[in-house]
C-alpha cells in the first residue's frame, strides 16, 4: 500500500462517497425533507468536484490502477482509470447534480427513499465505469440496476408496478445471461481481469475457442440489453415513460453504461488484432446492423407515438442507434465520434424528459397525451427551451447534436455499407425533425382554454433553469467542439489500446505474454505464471 | 457426473424459458427461480468438477478451483435478493390491479394519463 501515490487513491472515491452518503440518508429518513436535500445535494456536488479532480489530474495520459488492500492485479480487485472512464464519471456526476436540482423541486416528496435510492444509482454507475474485472463489472451492474428498480418505482401507482416488473423480469433474464457468459470466459481462460483476459484469451486452447466465442458473444447480448439494441429495446419505452421524469432523465445514462461496456470489452479488452480468435471481430458483423435498424425503429417509434413522455423514450432509442453505428466501426475516429455523440446524447436525452415533464405537469386535461390540451403557464420560455432541445436531439445546428452526427457521417465515410448507414441517419433525422416539430406545435400553438401551471415563483423557476442549463450546456459542447473532439480522440486511441492498458494494470513484467497455451483454468499451478512481488 | 450436472442444467434451462414465456406472473417468477438455480450450477462447473480436493493450494497435485465459489455465493445472493423483489412487485400489482397478468393493457394506460392524479 505504500507505493500507491495517494493521488492513485482517490480513484476509489467515487464509489465510495455515494455509498457513505446513501447509507446516511438512510438513517435520516425520518428526518425533515431539507436535511435530506442537503445532504444529498452536498455529496453529488463534492461528487463533482471529485470527477473534476480525477479527469484533470489523474488524467495526464496515463492509465492508472488502484489495487484494492494492494493485492497483485490479476488477483486481488483493481480499479482503472483512463481517460475513458474519467470521461464516464465527469458526466454522471454533471448529470446527476442536474436531476438532482430538477427533483428537488418537488418530486423527492413523492416516496421515501429517493435520495438514498439516488446515490445507490450513482455507486454502481461510478463503479462501472471504474471497474478493472468483468465480475465487479457484473456486481456494479447489480447494484445499478437494484437502484434502478427502487427509482423506477418511485411515486408508485399501478402503471409503475406493471411497467417495473417486466423491466425486472428482463434485468434479470440478463443478469443470467451475464453470469453464464462470465463461466464460460473464466472456464476457458481461467482469469476474470480484464487486463489479463486480454492476455491470455489469445492463448486460449484450440477446442475452447467456440466456448469463449459463446460466452463473448453473449456479454454483447447482456450489453446490447443494457444499450437497448433491437430487437432487445422494447422494454424501454414502457420503463422510461413510466418513470418519473428526473429518474427517466437519470437513466439516461444507463443506456450508455451498455454503449460504455461495450467499448470497453470489445474496444479495449478483445480489440487487439493480435488475438487468433479474433474476440473483438465476432461482434463486429452484429453491431453496425442492429444499429441500423435500432435507429429506424426508435425513429418510426417518434413519428408513432401519442404520449409525450414516449417520444423522449424513443428518442434514446434512435439515439442508442447513431452511437452504436459509431461504436460498430471499431476504430479512433469512429469511437471519437460516438464519445462525443454519447455525451451530447446524455445531455440532450435528459433534458428531453424534463421539458416534456415540465409540459406534462402544467396541463390539466391530456397530461401529457400528444394532443392539443390546455395552455400552460410560463409558455414562452418552456416552448422555447423545447424547441432548442428538439433541435439538440434531433442534430441541427447550432446546438451540440449537428456536430455530433456530423462526426458520426465523417466517421463511417469509408465505411462498408457508407450509404446505407447515411441515408438512414439522414433519413432519420428527417423524420424526426418532423416528429418534434408536429409535437411541438400540437402542444403550444393548438392549446385551448384555460391556462393552467404555477405562477412564477421560486418552485417553478427551478426546474426551468435546470433544463435551460443543459441547453447551455449542450450549446458549450458545440462551441468548444474542437477541444472537446481532441480530448475525446485521445481517449478513443488510449480506449483501444490494449497494450498499455495491461501493462498499467498488470504492471511492467517480462511475461506478460504467456509462453505455453492455458489448457486448465488452474492457472494458479501455471509455472510461467508470473511471480508476485509485494512492491508491485 | 459431467452429465447428471450438464442434463440438470439443461433441464431446468428448458424449463425456465417455459415458464419465463407464460403470460401470469406467478410461473414467470418461478421460471426466474429455475434459471437463477441453473445458472449457479454452471458457474460452479466452470471451474471443473472435481470431488474430494481442497480449494486451497497445498503442495498436492490437484485442488477445486476456489474461484467459481466465491462467484457462485455472490449470484446466489444477489439473484435471491431480486426475487424477493420481483414477488413483491407481482403481489402489489395484483393488488392494484386486481390482474395478475405481465402485459401493459393498452386502454387503462390511456385512462389513466388523461385524468389529473
Amino acid at each position: 500500500m505504500t507505493d500507491a501515490p495517494l493521488a492513485t487513491s482517490w480513484i476509489i472515491a467515487p464509489t465510495i462517497l455515494p455509498a457513505i452518503t446513501a447509507a446516511v440518508l438512510i438513517l435520516l429518513r425520518q428526518r425533515d425533507i431539507s436535511i435530506q436535500r442537503f445532504v444529498s445535494l452536498s455529496s453529488t456536488a463534492a461528487l463533482v468536484v471529485i470527477a473534476v479532480f480525477l479527469y484533470l489530474v489523474l488524467d495526464d495520459g496515463e492509465t492508472d490502477a488502484y489495487r484494492l488492500g494492494a493485492w497483485p492485479a490479476p488477483f486481488g480487485i483493481a480499479l482503472v482509470l483512463d481517460r475513458l472512464s474519467a470521461t464516464m464519471l465527469v458526466l454522471t456526476a454533471g448529470l446527476a447534480l442536474a436531476v438532482l436540482l430538477y427533483a428537488m423541486a418537488g418530486w423527492d416528496r413523492h416516496g421515501r427513499h429517493f435520495h438514498a435510492l439516488f446515490h445507490f444509482q450513482l455507486l454502481g454507475l461510478n463503479g462501472a465505469f471504474l471497474t478493472g474485472d468483468i465480475f465487479n463489472l457484473f456486481v456494479f451492474f447489480e447494484v445499478m440496476l437494484i437502484a434502478s428498480y427502487g427509482l423506477m418505482l418511485h411515486g408508485g401507482g399501478a402503471k409503475r408496478l406493471r411497467a417495473g416488473f417486466q423491466y425486472v423480469a428482463i434485468n434479470l433474464i440478463a443478469s443470467s445471461l451475464f453470469l453464464i457468459a462470465i463461466g464460460l470466459i473464466y472456464g476457458t481462460v481461467g482469469t476474470l481481469n480484464f487486463a489479463d483476459l486480454a492476455v491470455k484469451a489469445r492463448a486460449v486452447a484450440e477446442g475452447d475457442q467456440a466456448l469463449l466465442q459463446t460466452g463473448v458473444l453473449l456479454l454483447l447480448l447482456v450489453f446490447a440489453l443494457k444499450a437497448a439494441f433491437v430487437p432487445l429495446h422494447w422494454w424501454l419505452p414502457a420503463t422510461y415513460a413510466a418513470a418519473s421524469a428526473p429518474v427517466a432523465a437519470l437513466f439516461a445514462i444507463m443506456t450508455k453504461v451498455g454503449a460504455y461496456a461495450i467499448i470497453r470489452v470489445f474496444g479495449t479488452v478483445f480489440g487487439d488484432g493480435a488475438a487468433p480468435a479474433a474476440l473483438g471481430a465476432v461482434a463486429a458483423p452484429w453491431v453496425v446492423p442492429a444499429a441500423l435498424v435500432t435507429i429506424a425503429v426508435g425513429t418510426i417509434g417518434l413519428l408513432g407515438t401519442r404520449k409525450l413522455f414516449n417520444l423522449a423514450a424513443f428518442n434514446t432509442i434512435a439515439s442508442m442507434g447513431v452511437l452504436l453505428v459509431a461504436v460498430g466501426q471499431f476504430s479512433v475516429d469512429g469511437l471519437t465520434a460516438a464519445l462525443y455523440y454519447l455525451v451530447h446524447s446524455t445531455i440532450a436525452g435528459a433534458a428531453l424528459f424534463l421539458i416534456v415533464d415540465l409540459i406534462a405537469s402544467r396541463r390539466t386535461v391530456k397530461l401529457d397525451a400528444l394532443v392539443p390540451g390546455n395552455p400552460i403557464s410560463q409558455a414562452a420560455v418552456i416552448g422555447a427551451l423545447f424547441f432548442l432541445v428538439a433541435i439538440a436531439v434531433v442534430g441541427l445546428p447550432p446546438l451540440s447534436g449537428f456536430i455530433g452526427k456530423l462526426l458520426v457521417l465523417d466517421a463511417t465515410y469509408e465505411a462498408s455499407k457508407a450509404w446505407l448507414i447515411w441515408a438512414t441517419i439522414l433519413v432519420s433525422s428527417l423524420m424526426m425533425t418532423i416528429a418534434f416539430a408536429r409535437a411541438g406545435s400540437t402542444v403550444f400553438w393548438k392549446a385551448e382554454g384555460q391556462t393552467t401551471g404555477p405562477k412564477w415563483d421560486t418552485a417553478a423557476v427551478t426546474p426551468i433553469i435546470v433544463v435551460a442549463c443543459l441547453v447551455g450546456a449542450s450549446l458549450m459542447f458545440a462551441v468548444f467542439a474542437g477541444p472537446a473532439v481532441r480530448a475525446l480522440y485521445a481517449t478513443a486511441e488510449q480506449a483501444l489500446d490494449t497494450q498499455t492498458y495491461v501493462r498499467a494494470v498488470l504492471g511492467d513484467r517480462e511475461n506478460v505474454e504467456p509462453e505455453r497455451p492455458i489448457t486448465t483454468p488452474n492457472t494458479m499451478s501455471d509455472p510461467s505464471a508470473p511471480t508476485i512481488s509485494p512492491g508491485e | 457426473m459431467e452429465l447428471i450436472v450438464s442434463s440438470a442444467i439443461g433441464f431446468m434451462t428448458a424449463a425456465a424459458v417455459y415458464l419465463i414465456l407464460q403470460k401470469r406472473t406467478f410461473p414467470i417468477v418461478v421460471g426466474l427461480t429455475l434459471l437463477s438455480y441453473a445458472v449457479n450450477i454452471f458457474l460452479f462447473s466452470s471451474g471443473r468438477l472435481v470431488v474430494n480436493q481442497p480449494p486451497i493450494i497445498t503442495g498436492a497435485e490437484s485442488y477445486t478451483d476456489p474461484l467459481p465459489q466465491a462467484l457462485v455465493l455472490t449470484a446466489i445472493v444477489i439473484s435471491f435478493g431480486m426475487t424477493a423483489l420481483i414477488v413483491v412487485l407481482a403481489i402489489r400489482g395484483f393488488l392494484e390491479t386486481a390482474t395478475d397478468t405481465a402485459d401493459l393493457p393498452e386502454d387503462e394506460w390511456d385512462d389513466e394519463t388523461e385524468t389529473r392524479s
